[in-house]
């Protein structure tokens, strides 16, 4: 019976069996002499003997839950002496004088179940008012100071006094008292349980300390449940909870200072009111927060009452307003500064966690508030300052996520362009992350196909894109870099580059130059990749204002000119030859000699095609890079005709000069029968029918050195496919009417294929003979038609 | 389960022992080892087996009678030749209506006794009957009513406070039952009877049938005494602040300083500074006789009720409540220095015990009266 000597020395599970089971034992043992009392109605012996039974009660060796498991055998037995007492009062013994006899009993824990127990049925016979021995019944407890007892004790008066509460609309209310004694009861009880309870952890041994814990945190519900209980009350409205429960409740949590407890409570005042409470009483539930230790897990519990929150709004819209009057979000974030500030040992994930909730909750409930989202975002910022790189793994996992949360919601990267605090929060990301974060980006662009419109978006579009678009501190060295996955992100970036679109070609042109500011920092190595897409986007714009037919010289600043934009185009491309990258920007100064033909700006395209020779001599060295190119140049030459004759001789003259400088035979002959197309241009271009033939007599000749050269070295003639070649170039250009190309010489042509091609000495293939074979074909059916053209050929004889 | 010690588990003040105790004392800077206790949860549960009643219920009166009960007549008859040749009997007049005392006797057993209030009329009648066969020859019948201090130390020896005679019958012969009726009319009876460790105050009714050869024939009849006193004029709370430098700091009150014998002690203990590991918290009523005067003084304390009134370790800030009700124990009034030979006084003594077992106490005197 005595109070164990060593308090709550918790041992090994078969002990605590042990002891357990000697303790029911016991009860089960007084609870027999007790029922036999019960049924011989003698009050003193039942007094005695429930005494004896809750006297198990007062063992120190039990834990938590095996005291638990004694308690609630227990409680079965106080049930039946409920009723006792009750038929005791119908039987004429005043409860008041039960109530009293069961106070001579000499130790306090048992003296004090049994007062509950006869309080109970007092209440309920209303020959007291509620409020008084409720009143009474909390007081009383105090006697218990030990943790677990209090706690179990002071449960008990909880469940027994439930449904006694004097509250709006019970039968105890009026002379009973009203609710706010029955919500003065309850807070009181309540406080005194999260007391004993938050003092659960002093007891016993250091080392045991995890192990309690533990065990402690098994026993929360005992003391939430009151909370419960007040939420249950019907006489709580919001007044009440504003102005008595929660000030109340919160005093005990923050006053506590035990993270355990404060940590559960939080929660469990957030859980179990009623949201629009909290929305009513914000300020005061916030305010408390950052009062908590500074171990407490409180990003968590903000999270969820913003949760909470957001998804009352989701389920009623209609309460929106109620969030504006308040001015919910400016006190959530005024509140997450405050925590933060509050637990200085925070890590940092915690604090951009915090954030993450915030900026959640604001897309929930104010999705059109961008101003909101840009305060988040600044807030956070904030917190990185002189942070520099954010390190740890999981602090970075959540910036992610709060950068991903707008992208997410809006599916519009204009949207978080205009967050200005973005950038400043990617700028924290360390190298990787940054770089995931910018695909992120670019892929939410290229996939909701957002066009971007305005030069400043894009201006800040591309800073958040620095990472990709740049080189940074923290980028691994180039050789280490994957070549695929460098490739990979600069095409990204490269289609991003076509959805910059502005139908005003001033903004248009605005955006490209914003564009090409960032792109000619990023290196050689990028600009391959993001100055062709550029490059094309310009011409895109030539071509729509060619066909706005704006004034040639653009006047005053700002505005823009054809003029200007090649200009921009060539700073562009002689960037991209310095890469250098050779052959692409050749093919982009013909691009723009081209595009600038088409507008007549005649020095443009010169200057363009300049340029293009320039990097033909200077930098294609590979022959048949050389052969490319040149058939490049040679078509784009063909089809600008802007030139006067000048220009174009010069051209013309320097391509010829060209092909017939090229390594290989073979390449020399093809290179100089295209160039006579350069000769023959129709629709008001050239037409020079005896440089035509000029050349095409020098591709024979060049051809027959082929031929030789070959019967030189391998002893056989090549196959005669160049011949072949130049015959249909006679043949295109006798169509076209030139007069100097004659059937005669076709004829002569013609002839000279077929007995090379019965020679001996020449090596046959069936490729040339069928090139040969169709072309003849050709004549003939030429000859068949039977219009002009027939006539041409009829003087062609073929066998 | 009433935390009742009677006197037998009473502990004695004993030399002192190494045995920790510790006196919270006013000034906080000293405490006093004090007498050790013969381990306190061995009293309680020897105070747990013999359980006295919640609600007293009256028990069989063992009455004693010394003489003259009418089936003790043939036994008388018998032994007639040396036995007392007539039985003296003594009856109040009102004995069917008059309340009863319970009292507790020496051997333990309680018996009902008579009771009277201090200045009552004490009327009845003598009645003699001789044995049959036999005459009475007496020099004169007197009856006398009697308060009696016994102090049992001082070897048994009577001091009468109060002693009034009324002569019955003068000298001659008793042949049959003769009746007697007496009165003493507002007696003053200023002390209540009393039955102590060491000390017995009584009052009794004496018939003495005075014969010239043979002894006396001597009968006595008790009677109880209680006296009612008026409301205390002025009854102040006792409140006091005490404790162990850097150890331990508690306010007490309790809500009066003199309390009824039905009464209810309200208090509460405030604990202001808690460094040590209380264990519990207990209030205990203790009553000392003192008998006696000068060197030759003798006191003897009892503890007559064990309450506890916390259960474990209370923290700073915290405050216990008091509510212990009277009505269970077995208490008197205190009586002062009655006829310079006694006095009974009442302590209320806070006991908290730490882990270790050491005690911590501070006693109080609370003054008991008696209403109607």
């Amino acid at each position: 019976m005595q109070a164990a000597e060593h308090d709550a020395v918790f041992t090994s599970a078969e002990e605590q069996e042990k002891w357990l089971a000697d303790a029911m034992a016991l009860v089960q043992h007084h609870a027999f002499y007790m029922h036999r009392a019960l049924d011989a109605n003698n009050i003193r012996d039942v007094l005695k003997f429930s005494a004896q039974m809750l006297s198990e009660l007062r063992t120190s060796k039990l834990s938590p839950q095996k005291y638990y498991e004694l308690y609630m055998r227990t409680f079965d037995e106080l049930r039946q002496l409920e009723v006792f007492f009750r038929e005791e009062g119908k039987r004429g013994r005043l409860n008041a004088d039960i109530y009293e006899l069961v106070q001579h009993a000499g130790n306090i824990l048992p003296r004090l179940y049994l007062l509950c127990t006869v309080g109970s049925v007092y209440i309920k016979s209303k020959e007291a008012p509620a409020k008084d021995v409720l009143k009474d019944l909390v007081e009383m407890s105090r006697g218990v100071q030990h943790p677990i007892r209090g706690l179990f004790l002071r449960s008990y008066l909880s469940q027994i006094s439930r449904d006694k509460l004097p509250d709006i609309g019970s039968p105890y209310e009026g002379e009973g008292g009203s609710v706010m004694d029955a919500v003065e009861f309850v807070l009181q009880n309540f406080t005194e349980m999260n007391k004993l309870w938050v003092r659960m952890q002093h007891q016993g041994l250091v080392r045991d300390k995890e192990k309690r814990e533990k065990e402690r945190s098994e026993l929360r519900d005992l003391v939430g449940k009151n909370l419960h209980v007040l939420s249950q009350l019907e006489g709580v409205d919001l007044e009440m909870y504003r102005e008595v429960v929660l000030p109340r409740v919160l005093e005990q949590v923050v006053n506590c200072k035990d993270e355990l407890a404060q940590y559960y409570l939080m929660d469990c005042i957030i859980q179990v009111f009623p949201d629009d409470f909290h929305l009513q009483t914000l300020e005061t539930l916030l305010g408390a927060c950052p009062q908590l230790q500074p171990t407490v897990d409180i990003k968590t519990v903000m999270s969820q009452l913003m949760e909470r929150l957001s998804k009352y709004v989701a389920a009623s819209p209609d309460v929106l307003q109620e969030f504006l009057q308040v001015e919910a979000f400016s006190k959530f974030s005024h509140s997450v500064v405050e925590v933060i500030d509050a637990q200085p040992d925070m890590p940092l994930v915690g604090a951009v966690s915090l954030h993450v909730s915030l900026l959640t909750f604001v897309l929930r409930v104010h999705a059109d508030r961008l101003d909101y989202i840009d305060q988040v975002l600044g807030a956070c910022v904030k917190k990185l300052e002189g942070k520099g790189k954010v390190k740890d793994s999981k602090a970075t996992k959540q910036l992610v996520a709060l950068l991903s949360a707008p992208l997410e919601k809006y599916k519009d990267v204009v949207v978080v362009l205009k967050l200005s605090n973005y950038a400043r929060v990617m700028e924290h990301l360390d190298y990787e992350t940054n770089k995931v974060m910018t695909v992120v980006l670019i892929q939410s662009i290229l996939s909701n196909s957002t066009m971007i419109s305005a030069p400043d978006k894009v201006d800040a579009l591309f800073e958040l894109l620095k990472e990709l678009i740049q080189d940074s501190e923290g980028q691994p060295l180039l050789d280490m870099v994957d070549e695929e996955d460098f490739q990979e992100e600069q095409n990204l970036v490269a289609r991003l580059v076509h959805m910059l679109v502005n139908d005003d070609p001033e903004q248009m042109f605005l955006i490209l130059t914003t564009a090409r500011k960032h792109f000619v920092q990023g290196g050689p190595r990028r600009l391959q990749y993001t100055l062709p897409p550029l490059i094309f986007t310009a011409l895109k714009l030539v071509h729509s204002l060619q066909a706005q037919d704006l004034p040639e010289e653009g006047e005053g600043s700002g505005s823009v000119s054809l003029k200007k934009v090649f200009q921009f185009l060539h700073q562009m491309v002689e960037a991209l030859a310095m890469v250098p990258a050779a052959e692409l920007s050749l093919r982009l100064y013909l691009q723009c000699a081209e595009a600038a033909g088409d507008c007549g700006l005649e020095p443009v395209a010169y200057e363009f095609f300049t340029q293009a020779f320039v990097l033909y001599e200077e930098e294609v060295s590979d022959s048949k890079a050389q052969v490319t190119a040149l058939q490049l140049i040679i078509g784009t030459l063909q089809r600008t005709r802007v030139f006067g004759v000048e220009n174009r001789d010069t051209l013309t003259h320097k391509a010829t000069g060209y092909s017939a400088k090229l390594l290989k035979k073979p390449d020399q002959c093809r290179a100089v029968y295209i160039c006579s197309h350069l000769f023959w241009v129709e629709d008001g271009g050239t037409i020079d029918g005896e440089r035509v033939l000029l050349c095409l007599k020098r591709a024979l000749r060049i051809a027959h050195a082929a031929q030789q050269m070959s019967s030189a070295t391998r002893g056989t003639s090549g196959p005669m496919t160049l011949f072949v070649e130049i015959l249909n170039k006679y043949l295109y250009h006798f169509e076209k009417g030139n007069p100097q190309v004659t059937s005669s010489v076709i004829q002569g042509l013609l002839e000279l294929i077929v007995t090379d091609m019965q020679s001996e000495a020449t090596t046959h293939d069936l490729e040339v003979d069928a090139f040969l074979a169709s072309t003849v074909r050709y004549i003939q059916f030429q000859k068949q038609k039977g219009d002009s053209i027939a006539e041409q050929y009829a003087s062609i004889e073929v066998q | 389960m009433r935390g009742v010690v009677n006197s037998g588990a009473a502990e004695r003040t004993r030399a002192p022992s190494q045995q920790q105790q510790q006196r919270l004392t006013r000034s906080i800077h000293t405490f006093f080892p004090l007498s050790p206790r013969t381990t306190v949860v061995s009293s309680l549960s020897a105070a747990e087996e013999e359980r006295p009643d919640l609600a007293s219920t009256s028990l069989p009166p063992a009455f004693e009678i010394r003489l003259c009960a009418a089936g003790v007549v043939l036994f008388n008859f018998l032994i007639g030749a040396f036995g007392p040749p007539c039985t003296v009997s003594i009856d109040f007049a009102d004995a069917e209506t008059r309340k009863q005392a319970s009292v507790k006797k020496e051997n333990g057993q309680t018996v009902l006794v008579p009771l009277f209030l201090g200045q009552e009329s004490v009327v009845g009648e003598v009645r003699i009957d001789p044995v049959p066969g036999k005459k009475v020859e007496h020099t004169g019948v007197k009856i006398e009513l009697l308060g009696q201090i016994e102090l049992y130390f001082d070897r048994g020896s009577f001091y009468d406070f109060t002693s009034l005679v009324r002569e019955l019958d003068v000298p001659g012969e008793i042949l049959e039952r003769k009746t007697y009726p007496f009165e003493f009319s507002t007696v003053e009876m200023q002390y209540e009877s009393y039955n102590g460790v060491n000390v017995r105050l009584r009052y009794v009714l004496k018939v003495t049938i005075s014969r010239s050869y043979a002894t006396n024939i001597v009968e006595y009849k008790d009677f109880w005494v209680r006296n009612f006193s008026p409301l205390p004029e002025i009854n102040n709370s006792i409140k006091m602040e005490v404790g162990i430098e850097d150890c331990l700091h508690i306010e007490f009150e309790y809500s009066k300083s003199k309390y009824h014998l039905k009464d209810v002690i309200i208090g509460k203990i405030y604990f202001l500074l808690v460094r040590i590991k209380i264990k519990h918290m207990e209030l205990e009523i203790r009553r000392r006789e003192s008998t006696g005067s000068g060197p030759n003084t003798y006191n003897e304390s009892e503890t007559l009720a064990k309450y506890e009134i916390m259960d474990g370790a209370p923290v700073r800030g915290e405050s216990i409540p008091i509510r212990l009700f009277l009505s269970p124990y077995d208490l008197t009034p205190t009586y002062r220095n009655i006829n310079n030979k006694f006095s009974v006084k009442y302590y209320l003594n806070l006991v908290l015990v730490d882990e270790e077992d050491r005690r911590y106490f501070k006693q109080q005197e609370i003054t008991m009266y008696r209403v109607e």
